[in-house]
């Protein structure tokens, strides 16, 4: 299912409540006073702590460009690239879509989403990795156990180029 | 230059100073992590002893060996040979990992003429139309000498050791180095491991700092050594070998060397 999709599904729901099995992530860019701003790349996934399983949760690029040229700074989203994209054809093909503007965004992976799927019991990171051209780079991790056994809230604030990230998900 | 080459010819009874006055040689890629459909990665290549610094001779281009991920030999391309550095371009054709080596396979020989010191280098081939058979103090050494670096498009595909010389078998991928993490590389002599060899790593950026700040490590009965990455930027990783099984019938002895680059990304 794609991002856009999970999003308006999403917006029908007050803000920062889990559904049965859902997670939820909620995610602020920040404004950054600088020349020349452009949208971070953002990517987000599940990560075991062994770091064997490996699930996409949702990716930001530009995708309008001609022959999916914004493909080319997949690379700057290091983690994410190293263990996840340049594993794929066509790296979170189904998860990916366009850059988002500074302000707060809401993921939501529904408890049928595939990457939520087959998952092995284990100790998780939920990952935000962000990488803006001419700008920098951060990565958050949020703990996640799986499978859900009782309701879960973390809750980080980046310094640099995320703000807040807070995870919610209840059994 | 090495202080454990020099120790070691100054242990031995082929003594050659003039070889510990060699610089170093390296290649530096532009990228070694690339994603996207149309991928270019552009290398320099230099001769100086301040690694990554072009400050003393380009690097000859002509033993050039590019090796793509299904084994295929690339062409360099924009090949240009400057007065501190050579450049090429590479276009990256496919999903993988591509060996970028400068392997060079050579003799040496000295002797004296008429009480005059006499010094030639060429090929084995050269060898008997350029060096007398007989000579006083005629010693004949090959020398072999890989400089190399890696780059990987998409996914990474396996790096082979090289069948002939010194080379590296990457237990860690080579493009997939991060700092504070540990990587172990294999180092083989003529495709096998090998044992209790001393491994320099320099970091670049040498200019910005007043120590050189090197690695030194041995490898172990497995031929292997780690490292763990102290700080993120491009190191230049050396080793030498030095015994008499040579392919060169008139050679004493060989003279072996092993450089890559490699870059190490921050976490």
């Amino acid at each position: 299912m794609n991002t856009v999709t999970l999003l308006a599904l999403a917006s029908a729901f007050p803000a920062g409540t889990a559904l049965a099995g859902e997670l939820s992530l909620d995610l602020t860019l920040p404004r950054i006073d600088t020349a020349e701003y452009h949208r971070p790349y953002v990517a987000v996934w599940l990560e075991s702590d062994d770091r064997k399983v490996v699930r996409d949760l949702a990716l930001w690029y530009d995708t309008q460009m001609a022959d999916d040229e914004g493909r080319t700074w997949l690379k700057d989203l290091r983690q994410w690239w190293r263990l996840s994209g340049r594993y794929q054809d066509t790296p979170a093909d189904g998860v990916s879509s366009a850059t988002r503007p500074v302000g707060k965004h809401n993921i939501t992976i529904a408890a049928d989403a595939p990457a939520l799927q087959n998952l092995p019991a284990g100790h998780y990171e939920v990952v935000v990795e962000a990488a803006r051209e001419k700008g920098g780079r951060e990565l958050i991790r949020l703990p996640l156990p799986w499978p859900l056994e009782k309701a879960v809230a973390e809750q980080q604030n980046g310094k640099h180029e995320l703000g807040e990230i807070s995870l919610k998900a209840s059994p | 230059m090495k202080k454990v080459l020099a120790i070691s010819l100054l242990t031995t009874a082929l003594s050659l100073p003039t070889i510990s006055a060699a610089h170093d040689f390296w290649l530096l890629p532009s990228s070694t992590v690339l994603s996207g459909n149309d991928s270019w990665v552009t290398f320099d290549g230099a001769v100086s002893n301040d690694k990554f610094h072009f400050n003393h001779r380009p690097l000859r281009l002509a033993n050039l060996i590019i090796t793509g991920p299904n084994g295929a030999t690339l062409k360099p391309q924009n090949p240009h040979i400057g007065k501190l550095r050579s450049s090429f371009d590479l276009k990256l054709p496919e999903a993988g990992t591509y060996r970028i080596a400068a392997v060079n396979d050579g003799v040496m020989a000295l002797w004296k003429e008429n009480g005059e010191d006499k010094r030639w280098f060429g090929t084995a081939a050269e060898l008997a139309g350029k060096v007398p058979s007989k000579a006083d103090d005629l010693r004949i050494l090959q020398r072999g000498s890989r400089v190399e670096t890696f780059v990987t498009q998409g996914r990474p595909t396996p790096i082979e050791a090289p069948e002939s010389g010194l080379g590296i078998r990457p237990l860690t991928h080579p493009n997939d180095l991060f700092t504070n993490e540990t990587a172990i590389f294999i180092v083989t002599l003529d495709g096998r491991p090998l044992p209790n060899v001393e491994v320099e790593l320099v970091p670049g950026g040498q200019r910005y700092r007043n120590q050189i700040k090197e690695i030194i490590t041995t490898t172990n009965e497995n031929g292997e050594f780690e490292v763990t990455w102290p700080n993120a930027g491009q190191y230049w990783l050396h080793f030498e070998h030095r015994d008499n099984k040579t392919s060169v019938p008139q050679a004493q002895s060989r003279n072996l060397s092993y450089t890559a680059t490699l870059e190490v990304l921050p976490e």
